[in-house]
């Protein structure tokens, strides 16, 4: 137990939740700068995540994208690689999952695995490509990635525009029934949310997170090769070769979140103008959760009802959403310039007198 | 000693760029507001403002009649977009000075909040609430199932349930109006089109245009763009580029906030001396580009219609259904002040109207 609150005390959990504190005060101030009233904006803003039991459902819809993003962006950084393109393993997954969930029939104790396991196939294999590039020509994975999310984005919008457009409109068809992840009566409990059970998968696979990480010698030598790779080679692990795992695990666990999109929320994919912008988020969910798999959870927590609470605050105060961009920017800052809130943590603490 | 010191300074320095920040971003913020409502008319300026006089005009007219609350719901284009989304907030705006409603609106940041943005407003009791935008259908066909008492209308899209007012216009009919135009004024006989998301309701104008350019000049060539976007200025700009540069004169674009990219472009090569035009779509866009550019405009009266049925909830007229307005209903066509329009060929615009509302032209819609 000592051991628990001592670490709920250390730095590397204090960081985060202070970097948060000051990205709520700085905020606050800014909406006071603008005239308005900062405690009916944050108040309007959780109580519109969690007022009732149809927004607390909508929330949890919310936190569910940016849990398999997170993790995806997460589990990369582990291995040193900076995957910006969670966003486009996410809807090539999602694409996969509509091609399956629109064209196949099957019952849905069938239909629902394929359609996962080819999401999670597309996801994956759209990221290895990014570890193959890396690891055979040595291209940073930063350019491969943010080209392929273009490149994402198209051939998905194309997909759907030959293959299963439903006429007339602006995306797919309607996946068969058979591959809803949702259900009548979990969305009758939370008042016609949308609510679906890929957030149980979510927090499935961040359990597989923490166990292929630390509790397996791939997992061993993927965070060895994230601490250095020069050694890791000289220690005979094949580094090329983790690359391409790592990329391809990462890719699976977003292509998996916008497979759990169309078949829990939509049950259809629409054709996308722009990023649906989850995967960028989940590189701020992995920042804020320090690449940990509960803490990527709770980040995916944080941003989603920051995020979803924001029309919340429109609605209520009157502050534009767009404000709420602002707040969580500033979050991310403060986590991403951790040394400053170090500092500020520790000159707390000598003042507090309880050296550590 | 000297450390002491050192980091006592250092730590002044963080108080002091903390604070800085706290400045700078505080401005960041004030001028982001002040964005927010620069881009509308004057007497929509200021939505606190309006807000303000609202609840007080409210309280001295006396609270026997009932205060009708009608909202809408954008997508992610927001009310600024200068064309279509915009039009809506004005024609909601004009409803409520009208007849003392409360209004209000939320902007979806992605298509993931259509649903709660619309719940939120019924949940909360609106007599009606407007999804605007043909990629808000099946949204507005969800809440309005789960939520047969409330009232909910929709632009752009058909809606089949028995508690939602559909309103599409005939595009196709103002489009060909402004194709007339474009066909007459063209001197390099090519003309480009830009397009939003090729979906049906902007299929509506591409064919409606193409059409009056075949029919007042064979020779002239359109060429098509879509961008895939409704917002994205920067994409809309380069599209106008592109056909700028393969000699077109005068772009037609259907695209709302990519749409001001194609202005942009416009401007910039009439100010580098090409000789160029624009036509504006869903508003008179001269108001916000000018003169200078703006040949003319494909009013699409979205402003009108959602006054109308406003209007009509508030008369107890309100019906479910479809309502279809075009040139002969007023809900397309040329703004009434076309100063870089000759009138000779205003003439032609006239008499092309009339044929259409007389049926004796049928434009065709795709």
């Amino acid at each position: 137990m000592t051991g628990f609150v001592k670490r709920l005390f250390s730095e590397s959990t204090l960081i985060p939740v202070v970097s948060i504190l000051i990205g709520l005060i700085l905020g606050a101030v800014i909406m006071l700068a603008g005239h308005y009233n900062p405690f009916l904006a944050y108040g309007s803003l959780f109580a519109k995540a969690f007022g009732d039991m149809y927004n607390f459902g909508e929330t949890i819809r919310q936190i569910t994208p940016y849990i398999f993003t997170g993790l995806a962006v997460a589990f990369a950084f582990r291995t040193g690689l900076f995957n910006i393109g969670a966003e486009g393993q996410f809807i090539m997954g999602a694409v996969a999952a509509a091609c399956v969930g629109v064209l196949l029939d099957a019952p849905w104790f069938l239909h629902v695995p394929l359609a996962l396991a080819a999401s999670a196939l597309a996801g994956g294999l759209w990221g290895s490509i990014v570890g193959y590039l890396k690891a055979a020509r040595g291209v940073h994975e930063v350019i491969t990635t943010i080209m392929l999310n273009w490149i994402a984005l198209h051939a998905a919008n194309y997909i759907v525009r030959t293959a299963l457009l439903e006429k007339g409109m602006a995306r797919s068809k309607y996946i068969q029934e058979s591959a809803w992840l949702s259900s009548p009566g979990l969305s009758e409990l939370f008042d016609h949310a949308r609510i679906h059970y890929g957030v149980l998968i979510a927090l499935a696979l961040s359990v597989l997170f923490y166990y292929v990480l630390w509790k397996t010698r791939q997992g061993y030598e993927l965070r060895a090769v994230g601490f250095n790779p020069d050694a890791s080679e000289y220690a005979g692990i094949n580094v090329k070769s983790t690359f391409v795992k790592t990329m391809f695990i990462s890719g699976l666990f977003a292509g998996v979140g916008g497979a759990c999109e169309v078949m829990g929320v939509f049950h259809y994919q629409t054709i996308n103008a722009a990023f649906p912008g989850y995967g960028l988020m989940g590189i701020a969910v992995a920042l804020i959760g320090r690449n940990t798999a509960v803490g990527v959870v709770l980040g995916a927590v944080l941003i989603g009802v920051l995020t979803y609470g924001a029309s919340g605050m429109k609605f209520g105060a009157g502050v534009p959403e767009e404000l709420i961009h602002v707040v969580i920017a500033l979050v991310i800052f403060f986590v991403a310039a951790g040394g400053m809130v170090e500092l500020l943590i520790r000159r707390f603490r000598k003042k507090n007198g309880t050296v550590h | 000693m000297q450390m002491t010191i050192w980091r006592r300074r250092s730590w002044m320095a963080i108080i002091a760029a903390v604070f800085a920040l706290t400045f700078v971003l505080a401005g960041c913020g004030k001028s982001d507001n002040n964005q927010n409502n620069g881009g509308q008319p004057p007497e929509t300026q200021g939505g606190q403002q309006n807000e303000q006089t609202e609840t007080g005009s409210n309280e001295t007219s006396g609270g026997e009649e009932k205060q009708y609350y009608v909202v809408m719901v954008t997508d992610v284009g927001g009310v600024n977009d200068n064309s279509f989304n915009q039009s809506a907030w004005e024609g909601l705006q004009q409803f409520e000075s009208e007849y003392g409603a409360k209004v209000d609106y939320l902007q979806s940041q992605s298509d993931a909040d259509y649903v709660p943005n619309l719940n939120q407003f019924v949940k909360n009791g609106a007599d009606l609430t407007w999804g605007i935008g043909f990629l808000m259908g099946d949204a507005v066909k969800q809440v309005a199932d789960q939520n047969p008492d409330a009232k909910l209308a929709i632009i752009d899209q058909v809606v089949d349930a028995p508690n939602v007012a559909s309103v599409t216009f005939k595009e196709h009919e103002g489009s060909y109006l402004v194709g007339v135009v474009a066909g007459l004024m063209t001197k390099t006989n090519k003309i480009g089109f830009v397009g939003g998301m090729e979906i049906p309701v902007i299929k509506r104008f591409e064919a409606g245009f193409t059409a009056g350019v075949k029919a007042v000049n064979p020779d002239a060539n359109v060429i098509i763009n879509y961008t895939g976007a409704f917002d994205a200025p920067d994409q809309g700009k380069a599209a106008a580029a592109t056909l700028y540069n393969d000699g077109a004169d005068i772009i037609f674009h259907a695209a709302g906030a990519t749409g001001d990219g194609v202005f942009n472009e416009g401007i910039e090569r009439k100010k580098a001396g090409g000789d160029v035009w624009v036509i504006g779509v869903d508003k008179d866009q001269s108001i916000t580009f000018g003169h200078d550019i703006t040949l003319t405009s494909m009013m699409k009266r979205v402003d009108q219609a959602v006054v109308q049925v406003s209007a009509d909830l508030v008369n107890g007229r309100f019906q479910p259904g479809l309502t279809e307005l075009g040139l002969a209903e007023n809900g397309v066509g040329l703004p009434e002040n076309n100063p870089n329009v000759p009138e000779d060929v205003l003439k032609q615009v006239d008499e092309y109207a009339q044929k259409i509302v007389s049926g004796e032209i049928v434009v065709p819609s795709e």
